[in-house]
């Protein structure tokens, strides 16, 4: 059961403001339902208001650490798949994150075509999943 | 205090502490000094000992040179106090056992003179002597009948002491001769003196008779050091000895002594208790000492060669803990130099992460908002000059682009600082290694060959120090070949189930033979000035610490190749940290 574009539910959490308000704009353009969070406790809230198919996640925020999000979603929410994204040119938070249950990660600053690709399949596993 | 900071400073130098002489001279300097230190500690108790055994010996030998002189001596002396002491006691009783007119009698005198020259030798002759000096009777070879010795000392003498025996003299007898006189008191309170005359050739008999060395000389002398026999060395009879009598003593001394001739001799002297008299020998040193000469040149060599052995040894042994001494210097001033050139290499890496993830960041936000633009301007069909606003905006994610690049390449560059070891694809490594130089590798026309074995089995290494070792070998590579024409390949295949082999092969400078031996010794470089001399033999320490091999060959003009074999699983001793 695939669902179209303009049916995903993504919800960005990223500390730098200009980063997210521009990415969930191109994704908005791309029919992707978009939301925002600039920091952990924040999306986490937003999350419990409404689930959506995909979280994409910074690693790197003040205050709660992406990885701990990403251990309070899989643990509350674990339907949620969640995409990392890190400036971190190492693939080591990646690598973590991915045994901890994320779907992938992306390193900043990535194409926004791969990123959308990465969404549908990630989408298309929330979705299996329900 | 001067002889304190002498010392201090020269202490100050064994110990190292002054690091700003640490030039090859300094270890010359420091093994000269404690060369003579050891030395002198050696060599000074052995010369203590020497000169005491020497002394000892001496001392000891001398006592033993001495003592059968003393004892002749003493004999001697003994023999020449009964002589006399007999001759006194016969004189002594001819005077007691018979009257004053008795002696006076010729023929009574005459027959006691007979009978007294017979049982004992050496009487010449036999006077009478009345109170008023004059002699009253003689009996002997000369006419002395009536002679008057009222005025001579020795007469004096007899009536102060009762008895006298006098010096050797010739008299008017002209051979030599001493006189015994003995007073004899009456029972009236008169007195008479009864005199007798000895020949003192029974002197020359006795010491011929006393067992003489051939080489000593014994004689008797009185207090004033005339002769009362005839020595062999300093005259006859009543001359006079040619040195200084030693000091009055009973007892018999032995002193060694040098007489006026110069020869160097033992002289012992004994005083006679009751007479003038004093015996006297001397024998000669040389002769007494030829042991001790014999003896004296052996110690003199034990020592000389035992201060020799103690040279070479000290030498030797200082020698190698010089060696030892700089050989550690060397190795931890290199352990500290790559220790520091890791720690700068570790803080440049870790300034290198911190910037690359600051930069990322704005580099995203770059990215997307030139998306977004472009994201736009794709949703308006009618916009002027639509073509080269996204020709612009292309330009600018390609920068984006680029420069993801770069703070990649950065952080994989700071990634090997953490020391671990982990399983590696060696071809990935050296990819990754070598795209630092692409840039380089084009703008020189270098042309850079890349002949990877795939698949190549992954090894348990460190990813950091196998990436250092390949960028010190490429580079190297780098600065040896010419550009336009420089060629360098890197080669990598399975050499055997546990062993991958890696070369780097450059059409380069090359090297001779000299610089081959060294070139993996620790500071030692071909780049005058601009080099550490440590790239290569860092590299070599971190290929041995992996468990792997280098080995390198190269000939001058047409190039170099280094040879690398890595082992798939680590060596237990490398860290897992």
């Amino acid at each position: 059961m695939s669902l179209n574009m303009d049916q995903w539910k993504v919800l960005l959490v990223d500390d730098e403001e200009e980063f997210v308000t521009t990415l969930a704009e191109r994704l908005s353009i791309r029919g992707i339902q978009t939301r925002t969070a600039l920091d952990g406790e924040t999306g986490l809230r937003r999350l419990a208001e409404e689930a959506p198919h995909v979280l994409l996640l910074d690693v790197m925020m003040p205050g709660m650490r992406g990885l701990d999000v990403l251990r309070a979603v899989k643990r509350e929410h674990p339907g949620v798949q969640v995409i990392l994204l890190t400036g971190q040119g190492s693939t080591k938070d990646g690598i973590e994150g991915m045994k901890e249950g994320a779907f992938d990660y992306m390193m900043k600053p990535f194409d926004i075509d791969g990123l959308v690709a990465k969404i549908g399949e990630a989408v298309a596993k929330a979705a299996g999943g329900r | 205090m001067p002889f304190r900071q002498y010392i201090s400073r020269h202490f100050d130098e064994l110990l190292g502490k002054v690091e700003a002489a640490a030039s090859p001279t300094r270890y010359a300097v420091l093994r000269r000094k404690l060369v003579l230190i050891m030395v002198a500690v050696a060599v000074l108790p052995l010369s203590i000992m020497s000169v005491i055994n020497f002394e000892q010996y001496q001392n000891s030998l001398s006592r033993e040179l001495q003592s059968p002189m003393r004892v002749l001596l003493n004999k001697t002396r003994s023999a020449f106090e009964f002589f006399l002491a007999e001759r006194t006691a016969t004189v002594s009783f001819v005077a007691a056992a018979y009257s004053f007119e008795d002696l006076a009698d010729e023929h009574e005198i005459n027959r006691i003179f007979q009978v007294v020259k017979q049982k004992f030798e050496g009487f010449v002759d036999l006077g009478l002597i009345a109170a008023n000096g004059t002699q009253v009777s003689y009996a002997g070879p000369y006419k002395l009948k009536g002679k008057d010795y009222s005025e001579q000392s020795w007469f004096n003498e007899v009536i102060f002491k009762g008895r006298y025996v006098s010096d050797v003299f010739l008299g008017f007898r002209h051979f030599p001769h001493l006189v015994i006189a003995v007073q004899h008191l009456t029972e009236d309170g008169s007195y008479w003196v009864l005199r007798a005359t000895i020949d003192t050739r029974q002197f020359d008999r006795l010491i011929a008779s006393a067992g003489l060395e051939p080489d000593m000389d014994m004689f008797l002398v009185n207090r004033n050091g005339v002769l009362q026999t005839t020595s062999l060395n300093y005259g006859k009879v009543l001359e006079r000895l040619p040195f200084e009598m030693p000091g009055a003593t009973f007892e018999t001394n032995v002193r060694t002594f040098t007489d006026p001739e110069g020869r160097d001799l033992f002289m012992a002297y004994t005083y006679f208790p009751e007479t003038e008299y004093a015996l006297m020998a001397v024998k000669p040193r040389t002769s007494a000492l030829k042991t001790w000469y014999t003896m004296r040149t052996d110690l003199v060599a034990i020592f000389l060669l035992g201060v020799l052995f103690i040279l070479v040894a000290a030498y030797k042994l200082m020698g190698v803990l010089i060696r030892r001494l700089q050989e550690s210097d060397e190795r931890r001033e290199l352990a500290l130099r790559q220790m520091e050139h890791t720690q700068k290499l570790s803080s440049i890496g870790r300034l290198a992460a911190g910037v690359a993830h600051e930069v990322n960041n704005p580099l995203a936000i770059i990215n997307e908002k030139a998306g977004l633009m472009k994201d736009l301007m794709g949703m308006k069909a009618d916009l002027p000059d639509k073509e080269r606003y996204t020709g612009l905006i292309d330009a600018i994610i390609r920068s984006v682009e680029r420069c993801r690049g770069i703070t990649h390449r950065m952080l994989g560059f700071a990634r090997q600082m953490d020391v671990k070891i982990e399983n590696i694809d060696v071809n990935e490594v050296l990819k990754e290694t070598v795209s630092f130089l692409e840039k380089e590798a084009t703008y020189r026309n270098i042309e850079l060959a890349m002949n990877l074995a795939d698949p190549l089995p992954f090894i348990a290494s460190d990813r950091g120090q196998l990436q250092q070792v390949f960028l010190n070998i490429v580079n190297n590579a780098f600065a040896a070949v010419a550009d336009q024409e420089g060629r360098i390949s890197v080669t990598t295949w399975e050499k055997g189930p546990d062993t991958v082999g890696i070369s780097i092969q450059d059409n380069g400078c090359g090297m001779n033979d000299d610089t081959l031996k060294h070139i993996f010794e620790p500071f030692f470089t071909t780049k005058k000035g601009s080099g550490t001399g440590l790239g290569l033999s860092i590299t070599y320490g971190i290929v041995k610490r992996l468990g792997g091999d280098i080995a390198v060959q190269s000939k001058p003009g047409q190039g170099t190749m280094f040879t690398i074999f890595l082992p798939r699983t680590a060596p237990d001793g490398a860290s897992k940290s």
